[in-house]
């Protein structure tokens, strides 16, 4: 479970990004935070394991209160928070296997690291991840061989790696194509119902975050604008968040979108039986 | 704004303020003035009477120097194996010495930006100050003359150069990768070693190859203040004006920057 409280934060620029924002995620929920650029949605998540250092407020995790952490104890705080990035930011130049299993670098002295002997329940850990994202086939391929969508899944088996209670995902479909982001959604929630974690979905595509959180929260610069249920999300409330548009025709064509996606899948099956 | 001031006066948009346009003429024209200056100077102190002789003196020379003394060949197979393992042993001790500075200077790998920091750009800035040929000079006069002190004045130089260009290459790295690293909980030396190193290596290589590239040029002429390598062959030769055989001197000398250029080219093409 993850509290935030008061969250303040003020750049040294002295742009104010976040203003005491505070909400409560429980044990698997999936929180789809959106907002226009600039509101300070990944401020918010990068505040959450502290890449980015609060200027006030309070976040517990559990009941560990991370704004209050030493170098060694966040350290062990942040081994338990999975963190999925926005252009992947895989280590391009190691293999596929290699990348999974940094996720276990919070657990294993620096010796067992360097030269590459994880524990063999962290490598067996490792296998099962890439079967379950579907990159099996790719263990000792190198990162930059490997397309958008096959990237982000080794990201998301990296989080994983790590064992984490909360996933923190910071635009996982900014540079996908629509239908590989409705994948790689699909793929961050199942994992999330399936091991009951809790997640913040930073997300710019406000269709792909109703259909896939259980809750969303708005971001307008830096203050919390809205919390509730994908249902309650009205073109009132956008219109709070992001200001005038016209929301209908955006929903409408988002839907074209999908039922092209599900024809496609459905054409694909056929094809599969034939074979 | 309103519409009626665009047609009544039209905008003129200029590339240049008139100012700007003034400096730049300006400093064109002191451009000319100083190369005219220099070439007065330049010309005063010729003696004209050997420039208008320099073809015959040439052709004179020439004269003697060709053909080249091969049979000398064989007092310079062991030289010239001295020269490449001044270069290559230079380079190795250079890049042990490079690669904790560069670590040290590289703003975002740095442990202290205020002492360490400006102490390893100042180690840095010092080798890379003073000609191999100078450290040569020095070491010659404090070790003796011989190979070790060729080493080392190799060694001296290329740290610099080795650590400037790894410390910029450190500097450039992507911070998202670094930052996914960091957010696994890894430690210090964990993120250094997954987050920043895989993103230099290529660098780390092309850079040493270049360096070594560039040690097998300069340990060929070391020889001329002492430092052992081909270089001494040559000194003694153009002393005992024995042209044909500085002419196979400079000969074996072009050969071996040719191979060592293309060695270090096919090494780099392979890494990168």
């Amino acid at each position: 479970m993850l509290r935030i409280e008061q969250l303040t934060k003020i750049y040294k620029t002295g742009d104010r990004a976040l203003t005491e924002v505070g909400f409560t995620v429980p044990k698997g929920q999936v929180v789809g935070l959106i907002g226009p650029s600039g509101a300070g949605k990944s401020t918010l998540i990068r505040c959450v394991n502290r890449l980015v250092e609060p200027s006030s407020g309070q976040i517990f995790l559990n009941d560990l209160e991370v704004t209050d952490l030493g170098t060694f104890e966040l350290r062990r705080a942040r081994r338990r928070i999975g963190m999925i990035f926005q252009e992947y930011a895989l280590v391009e130049r190691l293999t596929v296997m290699e990348n999974v299993l940094s996720g276990r670098l919070g657990y294993v002295p620096f010796w067992r690291s360097f030269s590459r002997r994880f524990p063999a329940e962290d490598i067996a850990k490792a296998y099962r991840l890439l079967d379950r994202v579907g990159l099996s086939d790719h263990v000792d391929k190198r990162a930059d061989a490997l397309s958008g969508g096959q990237r982000q899944r080794v990201g998301i088996a990296r989080a994983l790696e790590q064992d984490p209670e909360l996933l923190l995902v910071d635009e996982p479909t900014a540079s996908l194509d629509p239908k590989t982001s409705r994948q790689i959604m699909r793929l961050i929630v199942e994992i999330c119902r399936e091991n009951e974690l809790p997640a913040i979905i930073n997300i710019h595509d406000v269709v792909l975050a109703q259909q896939f959180a259980d809750r969303i929260i708005g971001l307008q610069a830096g203050r919390l604008v809205f919390d509730g249920p994908p249902a309650h999300l009205t073109e009132a409330a956008l219109t709070s968040i992001y200001g005038e548009e016209d929301w209908a025709a955006m929903r409408k064509g988002a839907a074209e979108d999908a039922l092209a996606e599900e024809e496609m899948e459905r054409e694909a099956r056929k094809l599969m039986r034939a074979v | 704004m309103s519409s009626q001031d665009t047609t009544t006066t039209v905008p003129v948009w200029q590339h240049r303020m008139p100012k700007t346009r003034l400096a730049l003429w300006f400093f064109w024209l002191l451009i000319v003035a100083t190369f005219v200056y220099c070439w007065n100077l330049m010309t005063a102190q010729t003696m004209w009477v050997f420039v208008y002789d320099a073809p015959t003196a040439a052709a004179d020379l020439m004269s003697r120097a060709w053909p080249p003394r091969f049979s000398y060949m064989e007092r310079l197979w062991k030289p010239l194996w001295d020269t490449i393992n001044i270069a290559t042993l230079g380079t190795l001790i250079g890049i042990m010495m490079a690669v904790p500075l560069a670590f040290l200077a590289a703003a975002n790998t740095t442990p202290s930006r205020l002492l360490l920091r400006p102490l390893a750009l100042f180690c840095i800035v010092t080798s890379r100050s003073i000609n191999s040929l100078i450290w040569a000079m020095l070491l010659v006069s404090i070790l003796g003359p011989g190979i070790l002190a060729g080493i080392l004045a190799i060694a001296l130089r290329s740290v610099g150069f080795i650590g400037k260009l790894l410390y910029e290459a450190i500097e450039e790295t992507d911070i998202s990768q670094v930052e996914a690293i960091t957010a696994t909980g890894a430690s210090k030396g964990q993120i250094l070693n997954y987050g920043i190193v895989p993103q230099v290596l290529p660098a780390f290589f092309g850079i040493s190859v270049f360096r070594w590239d560039i040690n097998i040029r300069e340990s060929a002429i070391l020889g001329l203040v002492g430092a052992g390598g081909i270089g001494a062959r040559l000194q003694a030769s153009l002393n005992m004006l024995a042209w044909p055989q500085v002419t196979l001197i400079v000969l074996v000398i072009l050969a071996t920057v040719v191979v060592s250029e293309w060695v270090s080219a096919r090494v780099r093409h392979a890494i990168i």
